[in-house]
């Protein structure tokens, strides 16, 4: 029991970290209807210049460095590309961010090389020990960030002058440009947000117990790729919810993985694609996503 | 205002396809005697198609003018190029220009024509669904600073006190009526010089359809001008004090709303007197013809293969 409680509070943590990636998903998606591949190589982006500033400013400027950095390497590739490759559909748009994300994180793997890079946070290598349950001091961190974080956007989505027009362009982007609306400001924002999203979930991406940033931590932010989806990739509730999921049963998955040995090695990786699979298969639009109104 | 011939409704030969100028060529003010909107030898293309071909049409300031004709006439690629939203359909001004107060607008961002003070009620109201009555009329005062949205939203829940009591509902909930006073409402956050509206009256029952067409007359007497692209066009005549209509992408007739309404051709086309009595459309009933219509102007027309958006 003590097991199954810690690997659950473990995958709500990880979950709450995929959560962050995936409301950055869901945000560009939301405000341009463009399904960003790019966003891994953000998070690389911010992950990156954390772990190189924290040994010359100090662990918490580096945090913000990063998290800045991110933020502008997203509204530079919505400004420079996406805004200006002028293709008619969303989907040669997805594309394009597939060609700027493996730009991005080949040039950054070449960066990192074999290194791993450690992110030099406060938190080290402490524990928590709560009755029978013992959890990283990170994941608690992760857990609480991540969900003020989620909660800040929320309320920010629906109560602040741009939360309104971040949903007025998701619904009708017509519409809100006849309002005043300007569409460009909306778009570049929902990068910039993503993009500062994903370099917090790096920073939790890349402490203990994971031992620091390398060459695979995109393949880590791709996780909350089937987060987004699942939850419904227009739902920011959804994010949250797909997180969770996809969190908790990987976490799940490799913890029981010796009695789940007829599965084969990985299966905690590959997990969150079958759920997400199985998701679809009942509900085409997610758990939360708008269902498509048919136009006629 | 009523009655006068703006500057803006000579015949199309002006402007054709042959002598279209590059618009940068032209000046960047208008004619600033009207101070109202402008529209100057105007032609609209969706890739290939034409869809407008010489369009002259003006709204003075603070008046009301209404733009008929059937579907695909053109009606309301007219308002998209004024509104700077023809790019979400992939259509472009190929010639002519668009200005309001004397600045030009066309190839203007929608966002900043609405700050230059024209604002749109599109077509099938087309409300934020998902959002609140609140949050759609927030959403249409986005373009303006805070002070004046504030002044704007006393105005328009005095306008439409429904849109008070259904603050906290969904917008997507309300009837068909009360989403049009919403897209009006919603509209006039922004605190419009020009309000464009299209088809207001839209598949609305005749008494909402009258509120509506009353509601236009009182925000026109709080100074705002208004083009109202229209297929009731017995409503719009009796609103506006000057009126064009679309045939095809070309102005076919204008002139004073009142010459129009009473004349042989448009009550035959438009407002189907001559049909049977029973198929009338509603509030058609314009009283006994006169012929003393001399004042309308009939453009000659190049023939032009019919639009469908």
């Amino acid at each position: 029991m003590a097991v199954f409680l810690e690997l659950l509070v473990n995958g709500i943590s990880v979950g709450a970290v995929y959560a962050l990636i995936a409301l950055g998903f869901v945000v560009i998606f939301k405000a341009t209807e463009v399904v960003n591949f790019t966003h891994a190589s953000l998070l690389l982006a911010g992950g990156y210049v954390i772990a190189r500033l924290h040994p010359l400013i100090g662990f918490w400027a580096a945090l913000a460095a990063g998290i800045a950095a991110a933020a502008l390497v997203g509204a530079l590739v919505e400004f420079l590309i996406l805004r200006r490759a002028h293709v008619g559909s969303r989907g040669v748009l997805a594309i394009v961010t597939i060609g700027v994300d493996i730009l991005l994180t080949t040039e950054l793997t070449r960066q990192i090389g074999t290194e791993v890079l450690a992110l030099g946070d406060p938190w080290g290598d402490r524990v928590l020990r709560l009755g029978p349950v013992t959890v990283a001091e990170t994941r608690v961190v992760a857990l609480a960030v991540a969900a003020a974080l989620i909660v800040a956007f929320l309320l920010a989505f629906k109560f602040t002058g741009w939360g309104v027009a971040m949903r007025a362009t998701a619904e009708d982007a017509e519409t809100a440009a006849l309002m005043g609306v300007r569409l460009g400001r909306v778009s570049l924002s929902a990068w910039a947000v993503a993009g500062a999203l994903a370099a917090v979930a790096a920073m939790f991406l890349c402490v203990f117990p994971t031992p620091g940033l390398d060459r695979g931590t995109t393949a880590a932010a791709m996780k909350a790729f089937p987060a987004a989806i699942l939850g419904g990739l227009d739902s920011t509730t959804g994010a949250l919810a797909g997180g969770l999921i996809v969190g908790v049963t990987e976490t799940l998955m490799s913890g029981y993985q010796s009695e789940l040995a007829f599965l084969g090695r990985g299966i905690g990786d590959a997990a969150p694609f079958l759920v997400m699979i199985v998701i679809l298969l009942l509900r085409p639009s997610g758990l939360f996503g708008t269902k498509e109104p048919a136009r006629v | 205002m009523s009655g006068e011939a703006g500057p803006g409704t000579s015949g199309p030969e002006i402007d054709g396809p042959e002598t279209a100028a590059p618009r940068t060529g032209n000046p960047r003010t208008a004619d600033p005697k009207s101070g109202g909107l402008e529209i100057r030898g105007l032609e609209v293309r969706y890739g290939p198609v034409r869809a407008l071909r010489g369009v002259h049409l003006a709204v003075p300031r603070g008046a009301v003018a209404a733009v008929l004709g059937a579907n695909g006439a053109g009606k309301t690629t007219l308002l998209r190029a004024v509104s700077g939203t023809l790019r979400f359909h992939r259509g472009a001004i190929t010639s002519g220009t668009v200005a309001f107060g004397g600045l030009r607008i066309d190839g203007v961002a929608a966002a900043a024509v609405v700050r230059r003070g024209v604002v749109q009620v599109p077509e099938g109201r087309r409300v934020f669904a998902r959002m609140t009555v609140a949050e759609n009329l927030r959403a249409g005062a986005l373009g303006v600073p805070g002070r004046r949205a504030a002044a704007a939203r006393e105005r328009v829940l005095e306008l439409f006190p429904v849109l008070a009591e259904r603050a906290h509902q969904r917008a997507g909930l309300l009837s068909g009526g009360e989403q049009q006073m919403l897209a009006i409402g919603r509209a006039l956050m922004a605190g419009p010089s020009l309000l464009l509206l299209d088809e207001p009256t839209l598949g609305l029952a005749p008494l909402m359809a009258a509120r509506i067409a009353d509601t236009v007359r009182q925000i026109n007497a709080q100074g705002t001008s208004v083009l109202l692209v229209e297929q009731n066009a017995a409503m719009a005549l009796a609103l506006a004090e000057r009126a064009y209509v679309l045939e095809v992408g070309e102005v076919a007739l204008s002139g004073p709303a009142a010459d129009l309404a009473a004349s042989d051709e448009v009550r035959r086309r438009y407002l189907g007197v001559g049909m049977p009595e029973t198929d009338r459309p509603v509030g058609t009933d314009l009283g006994p013809g006169h012929e003393g219509h001399e004042r309308l102007e009939r453009h000659e027309r190049t023939r032009l293969a019919r639009w469908t958006a």
